[in-house]
């Protein structure tokens, strides 16, 4: 099965013949150039008797584990360090890098190279990197035992092994991201709560880098999973532009959550960043205390007037479909905004459109005042198995809710 | 009354804002190994040691400071970063030799859960599996974050040491000129002592732990210099106590017949202006510093290894993801525990060999440590001063010098 690859660790010295056989050197390390193509080793870095040298692949005539490498052209260059390069052995392997399928932070042992040859030379690329105890093994006993024994010593151990192309590499430096061509876009697919447990695992500079590059949207519901203390470490360690950007795409009281976890020079410099609408509305949610039902609780939900039908409910829902996905109750409020009704989402089914919205009312209404202590409101929605619960300021008037989710976030931090 | 009160609440509040992984690492160094060593430093040589304190104090403070520093500057562990830089084999060396290592130290930490309980007439065949199951599950399954408040709470414990010390009427003007006037005997029990007190106060497990520690708890560069508070107030307080238990010993056994202590019965005897009550304060003191350490060695070792190898570590992983990091966890207890129950094991035997290995580790660990706080693409800005590198370099040499020394003499005595 082994025929057409090679382990990094087997190019590792390996021996460079020219073209009359003899031996000039062997190979130090190999490099990708990602921005002409994201696989195919483009250069071999080998030391011969004059220090190192560069050897370009459409120099090789051939390449086997057995024999080493036979060129095709002599002429090589000294080796200079070129910042469009990724080089294996000193940037890949022993780092970490992320498996997007399988979502986690995994460390470099070794690599998987497929050999090819095109008729006229053969060529390596970078197939899989390897993880796990084979590759271990194999790094453990390179150089000390032949090639061919390790081969097939290592066996019986199963093999665990990445698609390169399902890896994602994190560069800390802007600069050489983009030499190296390296982007995060893979990440972006992920669930944000995957994506969460991946940037907890890395170090700060890496989080940072990733947070900078992700699209804000995506950054915003990653952030929201993250670990309360890591989140204000993030959004400090990001530009001021940047992290508003990010804070207008999270739900209002995740955004007061955050920056109330912040240094208040941070947090003003965030807020200055930010739309007018949103700050305002973060603003006025930053003045609740952290663990009161005001804190709590965020400002997006959907209330219409007492007298409404279901048809007016509907065409407010389709005014807000960000909100749909984790909507379960409308609101009913009065001419002074005081919190009348509340009506489940799923009796609009069961409703004639001309239905008063009314009419459908939960029989009990059960709400809070925005200073109500946060316990009492976890009791609440324990006794009365809510889903959602609606909270009043001093005078009556509705001024946010707070949904079943932010219970679980405050149970779990207990 | 009410302004006592409050006046009190913030001193509780001071003390819980000071905790932290430097806090925690320096109360962990006095386990079982360190009370033993230091309680028979104290009953055997009476003053003479106290000198010591102060360089290994600061020797401390050096070592932890630079982990601490890595930590928060980097955000990855000690063993990551050694991986990073020096490479697989290197790695899986070093962590070959900490397991191996740490292996001994958890035996010794069993031991003095048997010991401590032995002075109650518990059988360790009772007292040993039950503290090695409870310890697996309270880490794997339990809540680990509560019950290291009680462990710290507990560690008030030391404070009967400092009691005991002032009560037993030491001489403190031959206290206070031992503490500063080195004072070296060419006699190899007092060299074997020296060398064990330093051992037992610096050892490589506590780097790997501490860095892990800060990184975890998610201190940054910025918020580094009260970490480093943390630090230094550890390491002082540790030593603190440590100069309590040699002084209690010298003024309660040594003043009345100089001798080598036994067991922990002996040992207990520092206590003794507490009556009746010694030995329950010292088999509580001892059980509380054992199962501490127990529970945080094996913690710490797997993690330590699973992430410079490169393997899924944590609690929070399931069986199937982390197992690797499970086995080693497992292992790590169950034979630190089994190897008590052996009957004729050689304990004693086994403890020296801990330190021995810890020895040979801990030059390369401090080696590492040096290497890479001093590279500038990685710490940006927070490398170690000239002095201080200094300073390092010395800690090395001496620490080397004195592994040598004691690899010469324990080799020596085993043969």
């Amino acid at each position: 099965m082994l025929d057409g690859f090679l382990f990094f660790t087997e190019l590792m010295t390996m021996p460079v013949h020219d073209l009359k056989g003899r031996r000039i050197a062997r190979v130090k390390d190999a490099a990708l150039v990602p921005l002409v193509d994201s696989a195919r080793i483009d250069r071999f870095l080998v030391g011969g008797a004059y220090g190192w040298l560069t050897l370009r692949y459409d120099q090789i005539r051939s390449i086997s584990l057995r024999d080493g490498i036979f060129l095709s052209d002599e002429q090589l260059t000294p080796y200079h360090d070129d910042e469009y390069m990724l080089r294996m052995g000193r940037d890949l392997l022993d780092q970490q890098i992320i498996d997007v399928t399988g979502r986690k932070v995994v460390r470099v042992n070794d690599l998987t190279l497929e050999l090819k040859n095109d008729g006229v030379r053969d060529s390596v690329s970078v197939f899989e990197v390897d993880v796990g105890i084979r590759s271990i093994f194999r790094r453990l006993f390179q150089g000390v035992l032949p090639p061919n024994w390790i081969r097939w010593l290592q066996e019986p151990i199963p093999p665990n092994s990445i698609r390169w192309d399902l890896c994602n590499v994190v560069e800390p430096d802007p600069q050489r991201r983009l030499r190296l061509n390296i982007s995060y876009q893979k990440l972006e697919q992920m669930h944000p709560a995957d994506l969460a447990d991946i940037v907890e695992d890395l170090s700060p500079a890496e989080r940072e880098a990733i947070f900078e590059t992700l699209d804000s949207e995506v950054a915003a519901d990653a952030l929201s999973e993250v670990h309360p203390k890591m989140k204000a470490s993030i959004l400090e360690a990001l530009e001021p532009e940047k992290a508003a950007d990010i804070v207008e795409e999270m739900s209002p009281d995740e955004a007061a959550n955050v920056l109330s976890e912040l240094e208040q020079e941070t947090s003003h410099e965030i807020l200055d960043e930010m739309d007018t609408a949103e700050k305002t509305e973060v603003q006025e949610l930053l003045e609740y205390k952290e663990n009161s039902a005001g804190g709590m609780m965020n400002t997006e939900y959907v209330a219409l007037p007492e007298n409404a039908s279901v048809a007016d409910a509907m065409a407010a829902l389709k005014g807000n479909e960000d909100l749909l996905e984790s909507l379960n109750t409308l609101f009913l409020i009065d001419e002074e905004e005081r919190l009348a009704a509340v009506i489940p989402v799923a009796r609009l089914f069961l409703a004639a459109g001309n239905a008063r919205l009314k009419e459908l009312a939960s029989e009990t209404l059960i709400q809070v005042s925005v200073d109500e202590k946060q316990d009492r409101v976890t009791e609440l929605f324990d006794k009365y198995n809510l889903l959602t619960l609606p909270v009043v300021d001093e005078d009556s008037k509705l001024a946010g809710v707070i949904t079943a989710d932010d219970i679980i976030s405050v149970l779990r931090q207990k | 009354m009410r302004k006592l009160l409050l006046r009190f609440r913030y001193h509780l509040a001071i003390f819980f804002a000071v905790i932290g992984p430097g806090f925690i690492t320096a109360v962990v160094d006095n386990d079982a190994g360190g009370i033993f060593t230091y309680s028979a430093a104290g009953a055997r040589f009476g003053y003479l040691p106290l000198w010591t304190l102060l360089p290994i104090t600061i020797v401390l403070i050096i070592t932890q400071e630079m982990c601490s520093r890595m930590g928060a500057v980097t955000g990855k562990g000690l063993s990551d970063l050694i991986r990073e830089e020096f490479g697989l084999r290197i790695t899986f060396l070093m962590m070959t030799l900490l397991v191996l290592a740490n292996i001994t130290n958890v035996m010794a930490e069993f031991a003095g859960v048997a010991s401590s309980l032995e002075l109650f007439h518990i059988s360790r065949y009772i007292s040993v599996p039950l503290a090695a199951i409870a310890v697996w599950f309270l880490i794997v399954k339990g809540n680990y974050r509560n019950v290291e408040k009680i462990f710290l709470f507990a560690c008030v414990f030391y404070i009967t040491y400092v009691i005991s010390g002032i009560l037993v009427k030491p001489d403190w003007k031959e206290a206070a000129i031992h503490s500063v006037q080195p004072k070296l005997l060419l006699d190899s029990d007092y060299i074997y002592m020296l060398i064990g007190m330093v051992g037992t106060t610096i050892s490589p497990w506590m780097q790997f732990y501490l860095q892990s520690a800060v990184v975890e708890k998610g201190v940054t560069a910025r918020e580094y210099a009260k970490s480093r508070i943390e630090v230094i107030v550890g390491c002082v307080l540790t030593n603190v106590v440590t100069f309590f238990i040699i002084v209690a010993c010298a003024g309660a056994i040594y003043s009345v017949q100089p001798r080598d202590i036994q067991n922990a019965a002996e040992a207990a005897l520092a206590l003794k202006p507490f009556g009746d009550y010694a030995f329950l304060l010292f088999s509580a003191g001892l059980f509380n510093a054992s199962i501490f350490a127990a529970c945080i060695l094996p913690l710490s070792t797997a993690y330590s290894v699973c992430e410079g190898l490169g393997f899924e570590a944590g609690v929070n992983r399931r069986l199937r993801e982390a197992p690797i990091f499970y086995l080693l966890y497992t292992l790590l207890i169950v034979v630190g525990a089994g190897v008590i129950l052996i009957p004729n094991f050689p304990l004693v035997r086994m403890i020296l060999l801990s330190q021995v290995l810890n020895g040979v580790l801990l030059p390369f660990v401090l080696i590492f440590m040096i290497l890479l706080v001093n590279k500038e693409d990685l710490m940006e800005g927070w490398t170690n001063s000239r002095p201080y590198n200094l300073a390092s370099w010395a800690t090395v040499v001496i620490m080397i010098g004195l592994t040598l020394a004691y690899l010469g003499i324990v080799i020596r005595g085993v043969d």
